[in-house]
């Protein structure tokens, strides 16, 4: 067994089942450890403009990555998207909130560092995740020349690839041999993205599971009755 | 009309002596813990003042509370969208600044400082980064008894319409006291605003809590409360408020903060309302209309009709006998001489307070001032504090309220001078503010003696009635507090909570877990 066909043959579901089991079992076993963790109330300088670009960059990030490589290539050319069209939708959007991401999480971090209230109540893993996301940030960004290079040579095979790869493996028959001709700044982000979700579960990231979308349905007020015991 | 018994509270401002008792029993029970020191579920503000976290009262600066938008009831921070738009970053939620940081002391430089020539001191150090503070900047008492300046002072929004610069002078202070807890509120903006739905009211006897497993720490509550009482805990990540001591309340004892209060001010009872009209009462289009709309949304005990009704829907018998007994009924509806504090921020709080008066004492002896019949009683409207003030703070500046419940105040004490010192009772006293005898009897019991027994009637809760089969409990409790055990996991692999008890010298951070 190589060291390719374990990090994307073998890794991704160690990962995949760490990351649904652990994240299961914290809400079962430590939901009082369930949280957002902000750190707003002890300093508010530079959360505003770090935070707010972080998150909007995180999100957009994460909801193309699905888009792009999730979604079947047949839904993007049935609505007469072009592959070459969407690999430079993709290159455009990556570029402008992978740099938004990039600099918030960046403000984040010397905000976590150098202010001795958010430094001093700091956990191990709020600073060491924060960090794994910037690595990541840049593996992903540092795949942009070659992805543009392809663009220009009308070559979005690439792309295609690492999105069939994604869809086997999360149809649990996941082919590693397809990442093979693959240039090696792909698969490092790969490897960093892939970790973040084995972090996640013992991280604070956990909080993005209960994004309170729920709550522009709800009434206002909630009142409850003490619950049965039996 | 649907029925529901709420446990409230009044405090009488008058005989508050400020002596902070309430607060430091409130602390030593609830809040001496990591990432709490800054909380105060009960703290005493002096007023005039800004009060603690600064300017609290001040909606303009933290968009609390609840505001009309084309005649309905929205948050002032916005809309459902526009919160979980700022959820990266609240932008107005208070800084620890705003409380002021948590200090310890170094006391053991006490002990251990070298011989010198002058006395060691033990100087603050934080509490969060155990770095020497150099200087303190505000704290839940930073004002009290008037401490600070004036112009500082006056910042207070109590002061609007008010003519300030006058009292500016010595001669013409002012001041109270004004002890402050969750309000228990019927229309609460706290649980509006969470985003996760973990913040709720009991329904069996309206007490307001947060889920602290489902709180996921978005922070809108703290910002959406307009009288500042929920704090993040910085150290668990979650909010915390004041719980008015629920499991007292529900074995039928007083909360802390009233059983030890040494002034015997506080008092505690049931109170029934119909909470569909909740919505509509909080939605009034003035203002000054939203005291006396409030006090219509209470039901009365004794009406045959409401009692029926009251027991169709479940509310258990001795809650209903409770209500009968209410002195929170008495005195906000029988006697109306409690009021509700800024009932403006329409959250329709269940704290209500009695005014305070403000002798003048000398000045009537050197007959300087109009008095009342008796030669001896001032009139309401020329009291150390200005009615309107007073109005400011208890029905959104509509000064007639507070007018009849300090003259109803005054009448009592005209018409117990009247019998004690004079011999005769003075009838006329009490006619001119629409009491009888047997009442103003009643207001001297309750307020003056104020037993325990009649100012706390508090029902027990019916776990009883919850519980359908309690024969299936047999056995459940026997190993761990949350009814199944779990056993003991010598390694997890989740974060877990910095070890922390009680004040030390160190911060609670220096050793994180």
């Amino acid at each position: 067994m190589d060291l390719h066909y374990f990090l994307y043959g073998i890794y991704p579901y160690i990962v995949l089942a760490v990351f649904l089991l652990g994240s299961w079992l914290r809400f079962d076993y430590a939901q009082y450890s369930w949280k957002s963790d902000s750190s707003q109330l002890l300093s508010k300088r530079y959360l505003r403009l770090g935070s707010n670009l972080f998150h909007v960059g995180v999100l957009v990030l994460f909801l193309g990555h699905f888009a792009g490589l999730v979604m079947p290539v047949e839904l993007w050319h049935s609505l007469g998207i072009s592959d070459l069209t969407h690999q430079w939708i993709a290159i455009i959007a990556g570029t402008i909130f992978g740099m938004m991401a990039l600099a918030g999480a960046i403000i984040l971090l010397i905000r976590r560092l150098t202010n001795s209230r958010v430094k001093a109540t700091s956990r191990f893993m709020d600073i060491f995740i924060l960090i794994w996301l910037i690595l990541t940030l840049l593996a992903g960004l540092s795949t942009l020349p070659a992805s543009i290079h392809h663009a220009y040579e009308n070559d979005p095979s690439v792309m295609l690839v690492l999105g069939e790869w994604v869809q086997s493996g999360l149809s649990l028959q996941i082919q590693s041999a397809l990442l093979n001709e693959v240039d090696w700044v792909f698969k490092i982000h790969l490897f960093f993205g892939l970790t973040v979700f084995l972090l996640f579960p013992f991280s604070r990231l956990v909080h993005i599971w209960s994004a309170p979308l729920g709550y522009l349905m709800r009434a206002y007020q909630i009142v409850r009755r003490k619950p049965r015991t039996l | 009309m649907r029925i529901r018994a709420q446990i409230a509270m009044i405090m009488n401002l008058d005989k508050c002596i400020g002596c902070h008792t309430c607060s430091v029993t409130c602390k030593n029970v609830w809040t001496n813990r990591a990432g709490v020191e800054y909380a105060w579920f009960n703290n005493v503000e002096s007023k005039p003042g800004i009060g603690y976290p600064q300017h609290w009262e001040d909606q303009e600066k933290w968009r609390g509370g609840w505001q009309l938008k084309k005649g309905k009831l929205e948050l002032k921070s916005g809309t459902r969208l526009t919160r979980l738009v700022n959820i990266f970053a609240n932008p107005d939620m208070p800084e620890i600044d705003d409380y002021g940081e948590p200090v310890t002391y170094d006391y053991s430089h006490l002990q251990t400082s070298p011989l010198a020539e002058a006395a060691p001191t033990a100087r603050p150090r934080s509490l969060i980064d155990g770095q020497r503070v150099e200087k303190l900047h505000w704290g839940s008492n930073w004002e009290d008894d008037l401490a600070g300046e004036f112009s500082e002072r006056s910042q207070d929004v109590n002061f609007t319409e008010v003519n300030k610069q006058m009292y500016a002078d010595f001669e013409n202070t002012f001041h109270l006291y004004l002890p402050r807890i969750c309000n228990h509120c019927l229309n609460p903006s706290c649980v509006a605003s969470c985003p996760s739905g973990s913040l709720y009211k009991r329904e069996e006897d309206g007490i307001v809590l947060v889920d602290q497993d489902k709180c996921r720490g978005w922070r809108m509550c703290v910002s959406a409360c307009p009288y500042k009482k929920i704090y993040y805990n910085w150290e668990s990540g979650k909010a915390e408020k004041c719980l008015f001591c629920y499991p007292r309340v529900e074995s039928g004892m007083p909360t802390v903060c009233s059983e030890t209060c040494v002034g015997r001010i506080r008092y505690m009872g049931v109170m029934l309302y119909d909470a569909d009209a909740i919505e509509q009462t909080a939605s009034a289009e003035n203002e000054e209309d939203l005291y006396q709309q409030h006090l219509n949304l209470f039901l009365d005990p004794n009406n045959p009709e409401i009692i029926k009704l009251a027991k169709e829907q479940g509310i258990p018998h001795s809650w209903l006998e409770a209500a009968q007994k209410s002195p929170i009924y008495k005195m906000a509806v029988e006697w109306k001489v409690a009021l509700p504090l800024h009932p403006e921020f329409r959250t329709l709080p269940m704290v209500w307070y009695v005014p305070p008066l403000s002798p003048v004492q000398s000045q009537i002896d050197q007959g300087n001032l109009p008095t009342q019949g008796d030669g001896m009683m001032p009139t309401p409207d020329i009291l150390r504090i200005p009615l309107q003030y007073l109005a400011n703070l208890f029905t959104a500046g509509d000064e007639t309220a507070v007018y009849q419940s300090l003259s109803r105040l005054m009448a009592l004490r005209s018409y117990q001078r009247s019998k004690h010192v004079e011999g005769e009772t003075k009838q006329e006293v009490l006619d001119k503010v629409g009491l009888t005898v047997e009442q103003v009897e009643q207001m001297y019991r309750y307020m003056a003696i104020a037993n325990y027994e009649d100012r706390f009637v508090i029902p027990t809760g019916h776990e009883e009635l919850r519980n359908k089969d309690s024969y299936a409990l047999q056995g459940y409790n026997g190993i761990s507090f949350d009814g199944t055990s779990k056993g003991t996991h010598p390694f997890n692999a989740f974060p877990k909570q910095r070890s922390a008890s009680v004040f030390v010298d160190l911060p609670k951070s220096s050793n994180k877990g």
